[in-house]
């Protein structure tokens, strides 16, 4: 080997050095006056194929509030990726990496994007005092923001989706005097999202009098034909598919293989998206699902983004016909909760980024009603959202019915609203005995 | 009772699918003693580049026959790349190799066909047909039809042939396979190639049942109890032992899942392949090791 002069050892370690100080940020303060909206990306994996539309849906909208609008009230919003893969364990280290905000830009709510993180980070998010938002896919339990206070399952929960179906089959078979006699099976991924929706069609099965089956499909879900023959031989008029990733295109498919009408099988909001119906091929035309993020262009908000962003070239889509999609509209959705917060923040401490504790009293104030809907553009898009401190939820919890009719979804109801009372009692009752065994005071507007 | 065949048939036919995936495991184990962890890899990689094709406008056979060639020309590289430079290394070391490019091949794939879901249709109605007085799906039977070929042509090639016989050779003594001038790399070149066309058939019938999209990697967890059961090293013991399982969580589901008020399929087979390697280690067809001391 050969020997290296002294001098250029230090001429090496000069410019090594040069190199290394070359490399860091120029200042950890570039995006002071900015607003963090650390973005959990799942771009890898199995599950790759939902978040990439819902991901573009997202930024593209925050991009039109950046470039078309300046901002939320002047301020601009800071986007930074930070990839769990769907996993637990990475989506932690992304908590941790942006809960104090980053490069001077504040954070005022991280969305964990995640129904399991959303779960590992609650004692985190309690010590840390940071809001956790999961539209869609938070702890129904939750809701009570007297137990939870940094805990956001906004927009929808199983409970009252399972309410939503039901009422829909009511429609269907006449009127709730006449579900009694009718069998509704549920065939759920076997796991905690799916065995959510056990409680509350118990609970209504008696008050209605449908005979409730409830028949579980091991992950990931690609062989289905006993649970099926289960379903055939015990004569469900109709099944609640309550499916996640490859479960829903084999249940379609497993359904026609017994026989089973595809116009009787309602699928949850994570079982109606294209990806869920179109693998099924011509057997799932006339699938029906349950939707909160109801796909189409046909908003205004979608026109607006379609003119400023997507013709432009500045979308975050790399294939177009994904625009409209229901994972794209639901990253759009998504946004604007964001988006919203801020706005009712700034109404609150001025038109400045918000820190954690002021987004977590802009989260438990939003308030978007018709009017605020119709302004954004976003009629038929959104149903209204008013939270509370005791409701983190939302007041109206409201879905739609949409048919896949081979090749694209068709929406079949306008909004369906669930009767939030029915099980309110129940889930603060949940609420109560986690806030005594972890020994924690219940907040009210005073403390 | 006509519930429960009708449950045990379909048992049955799911079986036959795990045992299209188990086959690509058995033959690289055969040649190289290796547990080929990047073979669901190669199975997603295959079925995405076939469905691609097709999606690009490229007929039935052309995309067909492309992808066999894909495969052929991923296990050359595999050879000269990966295996080559480890060779005479121990199975533990090849076994890591594999679990490396696995992640390579599947990041591979989304980087150069993306991670879209795709519909996968092979011109088979997957609706039922009465045979015998049993509703069967035609899928079923063709997924079954195409099994039995591929073992037909599977057992001629390994027992009848020259190369059957060089990779047997192998596969028992790999130094003394190559002091009698059998070329190794050649040897595991056509065994990784035939790998991923058996691949290639799983993935298109695995994706044409649920789609073709990232999670049909995971089928290859079915495939782990299949082997357990029938032993590494057997073509024979991969489909008795896909039967085996099929049938049984199949039926497990139907009369012990509501005891548990849960599905059981999944551990099941498992506690089956446990039974399995407690009572007999190497399997139904396995062979077993038999070392030295």
């Amino acid at each position: 080997m050969p020997s290296l002069s002294v001098p250029t050892i230090i001429l090496a370690g000069a410019l090594g050095l040069v190199a290394l100080t070359g490399s860091q940020p120029a200042s950890a303060q570039e995006h002071k006056g900015e607003q963090l909206y650390p973005l959990f990306t799942y771009r890898t994996g199995p599950y790759a194929p939902s978040f990439i539309p819902f991901g573009a849906g997202n930024r593209d909208y925050l991009r039109y509030i950046n470039e078309v609008e300046g901002g939320v009230d002047g301020v601009k919003i800071f986007i930074q990726e930070c990839e769990t893969g769907y996993t637990i364990e990475r989506g932690i280290e992304c908590y941790e990496r942006y809960k104090n905000g980053y490069d001077g830009a504040l954070t005022a709510a991280i969305y964990p994007h995640s129904s399991g993180l959303d779960v590992a980070l609650t004692d985190k998010a309690r010590i840390d005092k940071i809001p956790i938002v999961s539209p869609g896919g938070g702890q129904n339990i939750a809701t009570d923001g007297r137990v939870f206070p940094y805990q956001y399952p906004l927009i929808f929960d199983y409970w009252s989706e399972a309410q939503i179906v039901v009422d829909y089959i009511a429609h269907q078979v006449g009127g709730t005097d006449k579900l009694k006699g009718v069998k509704i099976a549920t065939l759920y991924h076997d796991s905690g999202y799916g065995r959510d929706t056990i409680e509350p069609l118990d609970i209504l099965s008696k008050k209605f009098g449908f005979e409730d089956i409830q028949i579980p499909v091991p992950h990931p879900g690609e062989q289905q034909q006993a649970q099926w023959q289960q379903i055939r031989q015990a004569g469900a008029d109709w099944v609640f598919l309550r499916g996640w990733g490859v479960m829903t295109p084999v249940a379609i498919k497993t359904a026609a293989r017994v026989g089973f009408p595809v116009n009787h099988i309602i699928g949850d909001i994570w079982s109606g998206s294209e990806d869920d119906a179109r693998p099924a091929g011509g057997v799932a035309k006339g699938y029906l699902a349950v939707s909160v993020f109801p796909p189409g262009t046909d908003y205004d908000i979608l026109k607006k983004l379609k003119e400023t962003i997507i013709d432009t070239g500045k979308s975050d889509l790399k294939d177009d016909t994904k625009f409209g999609t229901v994972y794209y509209n639901y990253g759009v959705i998504e946004a604007i909760t964001f988006v919203e917060a801020l706005r009712t923040g700034h109404r609150k401490f001025g038109n400045h980024p918000l820190t954690a504790a002021e987004g977590q009293w802009a989260l438990e104030n939003l308030a978007i009603d018709d009017q605020r809907i119709a302004a954004l553009g976003a009629k038929g898009l959104i149903s209204p959202l008013q939270t509370s401190i005791a409701n983190h939820k939302g007041e109206t919890i409201a879905a739609k019915i949409i048919q896949w009719d081979g090749t694209r979804w068709d929406t079949l109801t306008d909004w369906i609203k669930a009767d939030t009372t029915l099980f309110a009692d129940v889930i603060r009752a949940k609420a109560a005995a986690y806030a005594q065994e972890k020994g924690l005071v219940l907040r009210t507007a005073s403390n | 009772m006509n519930f429960f065949l009708e449950t045990l048939v379909s048992g049955l036919s799911a079986g036959v699918m795990y045992s299209l995936v188990a086959i690509g495991f058995v033959l690289i184990y055969k040649a190289s003693g290796v547990f080929n962890f990047a073979q669901g890899s190669m199975l997603l990689f295959a079925s995405l580049t076939f469905v691609t094709l097709v999606e690009k406008g490229a007929p039935f056979g052309v995309a067909l026959g492309t992808t066999a060639l894909v495969m052929i020309l991923g296990a050359i590289l595999i050879e000269r790349l990966v295996l080559r430079p480890l060779v005479n290394r121990d199975a533990l070391t090849l076994f890591m190799a594999t679990l490396g490019l696995s992640f390579v091949i599947e990041g591979l794939a989304q980087l150069l066909m993306g991670s879209d879901v795709h519909m996968l249709d092979l011109g088979i109605d997957d609706l039922p047909v009465s045979v015998g007085g049993l509703m069967i799906s035609q899928f079923d039977l063709f997924a079954s039809g195409a099994a039995l070929a591929l073992v037909a042509v599977l057992s001629i090639v390994f027992n009848k042939t020259r190369m059957g016989i060089s990779l047997r050779a192998v596969a028992d003594d790999t130094l003394a396979a190559q002091s009698i001038g059998i070329r190794l790399p050649a040897i595991w070149r056509i065994v990784w190639s035939v790998a991923g066309i058996v691949a290639l058939a799983a993935g298109l019938i695995w994706g044409a049942r649920q789609g073709v999209q990232y999670s049909l990697s995971l089928v290859t967890l079915k495939a782990l109890p299949v082997l357990i059961i029938g032993g590494f090293s057997s073509i024979a013991g991969a489909i008795v032992g896909g039967l085996l399982v099929g049938a049984t969580e199949s039926l497990a589901d139907i009369y012990i899942g509501p005891l548990v008020q849960g599905s059981v399929s999944t551990w099941f087979a498992y506690i089956l392949a446990v039974v399995f390697l407690l009572v007999r280690p190497a399997g139904l067809f396995g062979d077993r090791a038999i070392e030295r001391v």
